[in-house]
């Protein structure tokens, strides 16, 4: 197991040079300028040309490239353009704000996927099967923001239950795991794991109407097991599949969503994400979408070890 | 349970839950919702347009030249800042000096004085002083880009050189503020840190700065203008860059204002009890045309057609009146508007005849393409509003197509001007601007000089008398003669029909009935001293 660990580890160094390349490539093909953060856009052409000069972006790509990545290595993901604060510590706070989202969204969506999806799939065509599989659609189906939106309408802006935006009353800095501040998560952690919990319902429901297909089902009813007796191990035969979809799902919760963070103004990765696009700020959007991709990566390993701890025919594979 | 005991259960909930999660607010603190997606920068040199400089320039910071925003009727003349006055040298055109204000000290209790304004000023030109702030630059250089020097003459008396002679300089000089150099050493000399902990001279003070979320004011007791000591004890200031949210923040009582609400919100918010204030804005939204040849703009006749064909009226309706309809580059209030001859107004039947006169009829068309974009800052609301145009041209002869770009497209297209493969053929391009100074206002249109890609001369305006009208204003130093000069500018501007004349932005505001002695001027920055919570 150690060694398998090793290996998968040793494949991550790769991968995240190959991420650093792709996320560089892809942020300087975009159209517009970086300077726009720093110049108003009807700038002389001169003040642009010196800001440009000041800043590196004068230089051949490849020489930026390779300055970029050598200092990435060191964990010096550089300096926003736009405000001039490090990057990392930038990314590393919207990803802790991002964080308190996913927490929220996990805990729903991820326990409200497994129990819809284990009712559905062992209680395969009937009204149960049907009203879970018809939340699932809907769940993948709606669209968050709109959600979102729906939701602030009716607790906000109408019951004035629930705040409209933001981290807190004083902000993500003042943060604090209380009522006052919980209620500040509800309504985008609510937006945000309609997803994953349609995702993990339909995944659960389809491996395990397929697991009570299998012979071994039928033998342990022979042997007398009971429903529960029964059912436990569908669970642990369902465990790697269900466990890979909500790994990936939980990626994606942690990259955070643009939309949903925008609507709530929540100052997450999504918020930084978007921010940094507008401003065409290349040093934090090139850094904020390397944590992440890099966090995508680290997830993957760990779901593959614990698939490998729970199921050892993988590791075998 | 009977039904109506069940509905007073849940009424008696509903009460109860609004009670419990009600936001609580302080009666003397005003929170604005800001269109930015981030706080502007806090050094002294805001990011983010002049909806930085609105927030985090004029609140903490003064410039040796302010604006006078006390009377909304009126554009907003030049008045003394931390500058009592200020001449150009008789001797040499290119030198300024500036008298500056004696007795005003920065927020951290350091005095305001000449030192002061040569170190906020080398901050952007000169690269070898331990203080040059590249961030500072752009947004610094950009608005004065005849600078290129500064002198201290004695400690209440400075002298700025600029490379040319430039009537327009003390206007540029409203964007310069003035940052505490004490404060910045007392911080570690780190312009990273200041952001943090600002100091300048201006009504409200640094409270607390969270990246991202919120800037937090408190009012200057000592200000020296002891005219604008805020009547509100604190002002948060949130980013929130979604309409929608920011419209959901105000109807749920967690901020007191938002800017630029969205014209299909306006309606609702005046039907909960808000307010809504609007007045003209020295921004300008056109189509800039391009006289190249083979251009169809090319021809005035056809250029005055097509402003005579729009219906700014039902525009401004479409928009729910968060529009001014535009009759020239600036608004009559203007001291730069001239006495124009030709009268931008919706006319189609004048407009059919002019598009005759130049040989077009319904059996021959005239065919245009005009670059646009889907969103961007100051574009308002960009396609509604060029589908509406499109149809009143098609309804006098003219056939209008659209080339939709990316926002940044459009403007770095802006740049390499009409005769570039960029323009992808199109006879105009439709970028909205500030004209807050002439330069930004007029001159980079029209001036031979400024011709893409130097300038956004995009339509390749090249003229002699254009030349000369921009030469003769930079070179008139007599305020009231340089706004006569710059009037003759415009007026020709306006009488050539350089561009499609259409809006200038109203700034919309709404805000709580709460909230008291606002009084918006026609500027992109606002006074905020004035304003009382009820």
């Amino acid at each position: 197991m150690l060694f398998y660990a090793l290996k998968r580890l040793i494949y991550v160094i790769p991968i995240a040079v190959a991420v650093g390349f792709v996320c560089f490539g892809l942020v300087h093909l975009a159209p517009g300028d970086p300077m726009s953060s720093i110049a108003p856009p009807d700038a002389p052409a001169a003040v642009i040309a010196e800001l440009r000069a000041i800043y590196g972006f004068d230089q051949p790509l490849p020489v930026q490239f390779v300055k970029w990545l050598g200092r990435a290595a060191t964990g010096d993901l550089g300096r926003s353009i736009a405000t001039g604060r490090p990057v990392t510590d930038e990314v590393l706070k919207a990803v802790g704000n991002t964080l308190i989202l996913a927490v929220g969204a996990t805990l729903v969506g991820f326990t409200l996927g497994c129990l819809f999806g284990g009712v559905a799939g062992y209680f395969q065509g009937s009204w149960v099967d049907k009203l879970a599989s018809s939340l699932a659609v809907a769940g993948v189906s709606v669209p968050h923001y709109w959600l979102g939106m729906v939701l602030v309408i009716i607790f906000s802006v109408q019951l004035n239950w629930l705040p409209a935006m933001g981290a807190g009353p004083g902000g993500s800095g003042e943060w604090a795991w209380d009522l006052e501040h919980l209620k500040y998560v509800l309504l985008p952690a609510l937006t945000l794991s309609v997803i994953p919990m349609g995702f993990v319902t339909r995944t659960v429901r389809a491996v395990i109407a397929e697991i009570l297909n299998h012979e071994f089902v039928a033998a342990l009813r022979a042997k007398g097991l009971t429903d529960l007796g029964v059912f436990r191990h569908i669970v642990k035969n369902a465990a790697p599949t269900a466990l890979a979809v909500m790994g990936l799902q939980l990626g994606y919760l942690l990259g955070g969503s643009i939309l949903v963070e925008t609507v709530f103004s929540w100052p997450g990765t999504g918020f930084l994400l978007n921010a940094a696009i507008f401003q065409r700020d290349l040093p934090l959007l090139q850094g904020a979408i390397l944590v992440l991709a890099l966090f995508f990566v680290m997830l993957n390993l760990i779901v593959d070890l614990a698939q490998t701890a729970i199921d050892p025919r993988i590791r075998r594979a | 349970m009977t039904r109506r005991v069940s509905i007073s259960l849940m009424t008696a909930a509903a009460i109860a839950g609004a009670a419990l999660f009600a936001p609580a607010y302080a009666q003397t603190t005003l929170r604005i919702a800001m269109t930015a997606s981030d706080i502007p920068a806090t050094v002294g040199q805001p990011d983010q347009g002049f909806e930085g400089n609105r927030f985090t320039g004029w609140t903490m910071y003064d410039a040796l030249v302010m604006f006078d925003l006390s009377d909304p009727s009126k554009a907003t003349p030049l008045v003394p800042g931390l500058a009592t006055s200020w001449k150009v040298d008789d001797a040499d055109k290119t030198k300024w000096i500036f008298t500056l204000r004696p007795g005003v000290k920065f927020h951290d209790g350091s005095d305001f004085d000449a030192d002061a304004v040569v170190w906020n000023v080398n901050k952007v030109l000169d690269k070898t002083a331990p203080h040059f702030d590249a961030r500072q630059v752009g947004v610094t250089l950009s608005r004065m880009p005849t600078l290129t020097a500064v002198r201290k003459i004695d400690a209440m008396t400075v002298e700025f050189t600029t490379n040319q002679p430039d009537s327009f300089f003390p206007i540029n000089l409203t964007n310069l503020f003035m940052a505490s150099p004490a404060q910045w050493e007392k911080v570690g000399k780190s312009w990273e840190k200041f952001a943090a902990a600002a100091s300048g001279t201006g009504p409200w003070k640094m409270t607390r700065f969270a990246p991202r979320e919120r800037l937090e004011l408190a009012r200057n007791m000592d200000y020296w203008n002891k005219d604008r000591v805020p009547k509100t004890e604190r002002m948060v200031l949130l980013p929130i860059p979604e309409a929608t949210a920011r419209t959901a923040a105000l109807l749920s009582g967690q901020v007191d204002w938002i800017e630029e609400p969205s014209p299909d919100a306006i309606a609702q918010l005046k039907s909960r009890g808000m307010q809504i204030v609007t007045n003209s804005t020295p921004h300008t939204w056109p189509w800039q045309f391009s006289v190249v040849e083979g251009s169809p703009f090319a021809d005035v006749r056809v250029r005055k057609a097509a402003n005579l064909a729009v219906d700014r009226e039902g525009l401004k309706k479409l928009l729910a009146d968060t529009m001014v309809p535009a009759v020239g580059s600036v608004s009559p209030t203007s001291p730069w508007w001239g006495n124009p001859g030709f009268q931008v107004k919706y006319d189609p039947e004048g407009a059919k005849k002019l598009l005759a006169e130049a040989g077009f009829s319904p059996a021959k068309p005239v065919s245009v393409k005009i670059q646009i974009s889907a969103s961007g800052s100051g574009q308002m609301q960009p396609l509604p509003m060029n589908e509406f145009i499109q149809q009143n041209l098609a309804e006098v002869g003219i056939k209008v197509d659209y080339d939709v770009v990316d926002w940044n497209t459009l403007f770095t297209n802006w740049r390499r001007g009409a005769k570039d493969a960029s323009a992808n053929g199109a006879h105009a391009t439709n970028v909205s601007f500030a004209t807050m100074d002439p330069f930004f206002a007029f001159v980079r249109f029209v001036d031979s000089r400024m011709v893409a890609p130097t300038s956004n001369n995009w339509g390749w305006v090249q003229s002699p008398d254009f030349d000369g009208l921009v030469a003769a204003a930079r070179t008139t130093f007599d305020p009231t003669a340089r706004d006569a000069a710059l009037g003759k500018l415009h007026a020709k501007i306006v009488d050539d029909a350089l561009f499609l004349f259409v809006a200038h932005s109203a700034s919309p505001r709404a805000m709580t009935a709460k909230v008291k002695g606002y009084k918006q001027a026609q500027s992109w920055f606002q006074d905020f001293s004035p304003i009382s919570m009820d």
